[in-house]
């Protein structure tokens, strides 16, 4: 019980990652729920349209993807103090991000205009739309964040040391992409 | 050299006046001071709770009594469940691992101070919100309508035909935001054990309560999410018009069973691990030896943790399911008796040969160990499937639950209380008045917690708001009405000793206990920094070997 002198080589886990790791476990909690509802109550409408109104969203599917790449780039870029190549790489992670929203939204007005499928209108509408507009919720509060730190370059206070506080914002990131990923099983492999 | 007046740096203060030091406890991200303020909320709460319960047991003191009308009957009964779990359990359970934890594992504070901070507001204000519904919330009659549809709040009476107004809104939204809060603090807890912990305290020798912190801390991270996508559920039911409960559009109520249970049985063990590192800590100092089987224990808290996540529908045996969903709920429900009274034989066991001081602390966790074990058995009768369809929902399974959280985890949480009070306030408590809490909640708990099982046996169903005379019901209840005045006055005492010992106690000193954790190393009540420099720990017990260096621990270990 002296003062730390052997103490050079303890070394503990990151407090951010196992906060964020833990958080997704939570996270992951949550959605797990939600996609028991939807297979559970898969074709059991009992009015209504059927899953055969919904159309798996490929092209933003690709989008959403594609931006786990950019962020991944954009932090490396960040470690190794290009700032420049971080910017750049970070506004293209909100753009795929923002052009999955942007999908998003035009393929709900299809479903309520054309389909006329809205979230009181069976089980199928109720389950769809929760489950995709809690992923898509999650989606727009990773825009807003990435957001936030793109104004934050912009007035160039993001620099080399920010890149393992910027990582983690990464880590969040590319949960909701793997939770994207079950969520398009679900949605638009399993449950048709 | 000129004299100016410079005055010590460590003078006793002017005290500051009263709207300053209210702003710094608002303000305040302090693990000490949000752990305290954690467990006065959860103090004030456990005295409006208890007000519930009283008007629960003055109704039924007597066939045909008229104490309240059924409606604040049904008011009552949602109220004291939820509170109690919500506003009073997980409170208290997160304000002494607030204030423990870092304390023991040699930290500054928690990992995310400013996290801690706002689950603790998200806490407080969901309280308040839901005690709202007392005045703003109208339902089914009229203005100022607590809700009233239990504290599980089966589907399809929260839908709108059936919980009209907004009462069973506050219920929803009191407790999502109260998750959110519990979710916090729980990320909050597995960060600070994983990342903070001070050089040489490996996994293997943080102290028992740490441990089971951690694995309570996982468990609400697991079981209070269900619970919180199972309110975004009932919120999309309720405002948006969907169909998830909705049984008229195919929706399913048994889904809502389902959810609602798969964090209502995890959420008894967040309850209960909190309690058994209490008893891990004081069971120990007060019978002056090592904890007996330090890895077994360990091992049986993630085994509980593990088996906890896959007992949930034994909670709903009486609804129907099929015979292989209810056999593998009544093997798992059987198999969790097996790591808990794993636990129970090394408390024993540590006591065995010890030097046994029986003071406050060690009067509890002993009344506690005999209590569990009882409440565990019941638990292994209505696990077994048949015997629950016979007694499901009946008074046996109130009097069952109650001797859980009552007779075991209450009876812990007042151990703590005593343990560590002088620590936190620097001053002794008094050991008479202790005893006459202890002699009189002892007396209470048995009148009211063991009479409640025979009405249950004779088939009394819960949540009635009266019964007929001549049904061999009459006296259990009168009995057990007497008992809460027992608890009742015993808890005064317990209040009345908090507040009189914070006034005229003798200061306690750093180690009133010659205790074995880090805790006792700093002062009391501890400093803002905790420790002045950081520690090192060798083996479990640092300070047996701070003591004791001619003999230490981690010889052995």
């Amino acid at each position: 019980m002296s003062t730390a002198t052997a103490s050079a080589a303890w070394e503990l886990p990151s407090r951010g990652k196992v906060g964020m790791f833990s958080l997704f476990a939570s996270e992951a909690a949550i959605f797990v729920i939600f996609i028991v509802a939807y297979l559970f109550y898969a074709g059991k409408s009992i009015s209504g349209p059927t899953a055969s109104v919904l159309h798996a969203p490929v092209l933003l599917t690709v989008c959403l993807l594609a931006s786990s790449l950019t962020i991944h780039r954009a932090v490396a870029a960040l470690r190794r103090g290009d700032v420049g190549a971080f910017a750049g790489f970070w506004v293209a992670t909100i753009v795929l991000g923002a052009v999955f929203l942007g999908g998003t939204a035009l393929e709900w007005r299809h479903l309520i205009r054309e389909e006329g499928l809205t979230i009181r209108t069976n089980l199928l509408g109720t389950t769809y739309y929760s489950l995709v507009g809690l992923h898509a919720f999650h989606v727009t509060v990773g825009v807003l964040a990435m957001a936030t730190v793109a104004l934050l370059t912009a007035g160039g206070h993001v620099k080399r040391e920010h890149a393992a506080r910027v990582d983690l914002l990464s880590l969040y990131w590319h949960f909701v992409d793997v939770v994207w990923i079950a969520v398009f099983l679900v949605v638009y492999v399993a449950g048709r | 050299m000129a004299t100016t007046d410079v005055g010590w740096i460590d003078a006793p203060a002017k005290r500051r006046p009263l709207v300053d030091r209210l702003h710094g406890w608002v303000t305040t991200v302090d693990h000490k001071r949000l752990g305290i303020l954690y467990v006065s909320y959860g103090l004030l709460f456990l005295v409006i709770g208890g007000i519930e319960a009283t008007i629960l047991r003055l109704q039924l003191v007597r066939p045909h009594n008229g104490f309240v009308s059924p409606q604040v009957f049904n008011q009552m009964f949602t109220m004291h469940g939820t509170t109690m779990i919500f506003f009073v359990a997980m409170p208290l359970v997160f304000g002494f691992a607030n204030y423990l934890v870092p304390l023991m594992i040699g930290a500054r504070d928690m990992a995310f101070p400013r996290l801690n901070a706002f689950s603790f507001w998200l806490t407080a204000f969901s309280g308040l919100f839901l005690y709202f519904s007392f005045v703003g919330g109208f339902g089914l009659y009229g203005a100022g309508t607590a809700p009233d549809v239990g504290w599980f709040a089966y589907a399809p009476l929260t839908s709108k035909t059936f919980s009209p107004g907004h009462s069973t809104d506050y219920w929803t939204l009191a407790l999502l935001v109260s998750g959110f809060g519990s979710i916090g603090t729980a990320v909050n807890i597995v960060a600070t054990v994983v990342s903070m912990r001070c050089p040489g305290m490996t996994l293997g020798k943080m102290p028992l309560l740490v441990w089971l912190n951690l694995v309570m801390a996982g468990l609400v991270i697991l079981a209070v999410s269900p619970l919180t996508a199972a309110q975004l559920m009932l919120l999309v039911d309720r405002y948006l018009g969907g169909h998830f409960f909705d049984t008229q559009a195919g929706g399913s109520a048994v889904l809502w069973m389902h959810f609602f249970w798969v964090f209502g049985h995890p959420e008894v063990y967040v309850l209960v691990l909190p309690a058994f590192a209490f008893a891990s800590e004081i069971i120990p100092v007060f019978s002056r030896k090592a904890m007996f089987g330090y890895p077994v224990m360990v091992a049986a808290t993630v085994a509980i943790g593990f088996i906890s996540m896959s007992v949930w529908a034994h909670h709903m045996f009486t609804v129907g399911m099929t015979s292989a969903g209810n056999t593998f709920f009544v093997l798992t429900t059987m198999a969790i008796a097996v790591p808990t009274g794993i636990k129970i034989f090394n408390w024993l066991a540590t006591m065995w040969g010890g030097k046994i001081y029986f003071k406050a602390p060690m009067l509890f966790c002993i009344a506690f160990l005999f209590q569990f074990l009882l409440a565990g058995l019941t638990g292994v009768m209505l696990s077994s499937a048949p015997f629950d369809w016979q007694l499901g929902n009946s008074y046996f399974v109130v009097a069952h639950f109650h001797y859980v959280i009552v007779g075991g985890i209450l009876f812990c949480i007042f151990a703590a209380f005593y343990y560590w009070y002088p620590k936190v306030t620097g001053r002794m408590y008094s050991e008479a008045l202790a005893r006459v809490h202890f002699v009189l909640f002892v007396i209470g708990f048995h009148l009211t917690f063991d009479s409640m099982h025979v009405p249950g046996l004779l088939g009394m169903p819960r949540r009635i708001y009266t019964y007929e005379p001549g049904r061999g019901w009459d006296t259990w209840n009168f009995v057990v009405t007497v008992g809460v005045a027992f608890q009742a006055v015993g808890v005064l005492a317990f209040v009345f000793n908090l507040v009189l010992s914070y006034v005229r106690g003798r200061p306690a000193g750093n180690d009133p206990w010659d205790a074995w954790t880090l805790e006792w190393s700093t002062t009391s009540p501890p400093p803002e920094y905790n420790f002045a420099s950081v520690p090192v720990v060798k083996s479990r017990r640092p300070l047996w070997d701070l003591k004791h260096p001619e003999d230490p621990d981690w010889k052995y270990e």
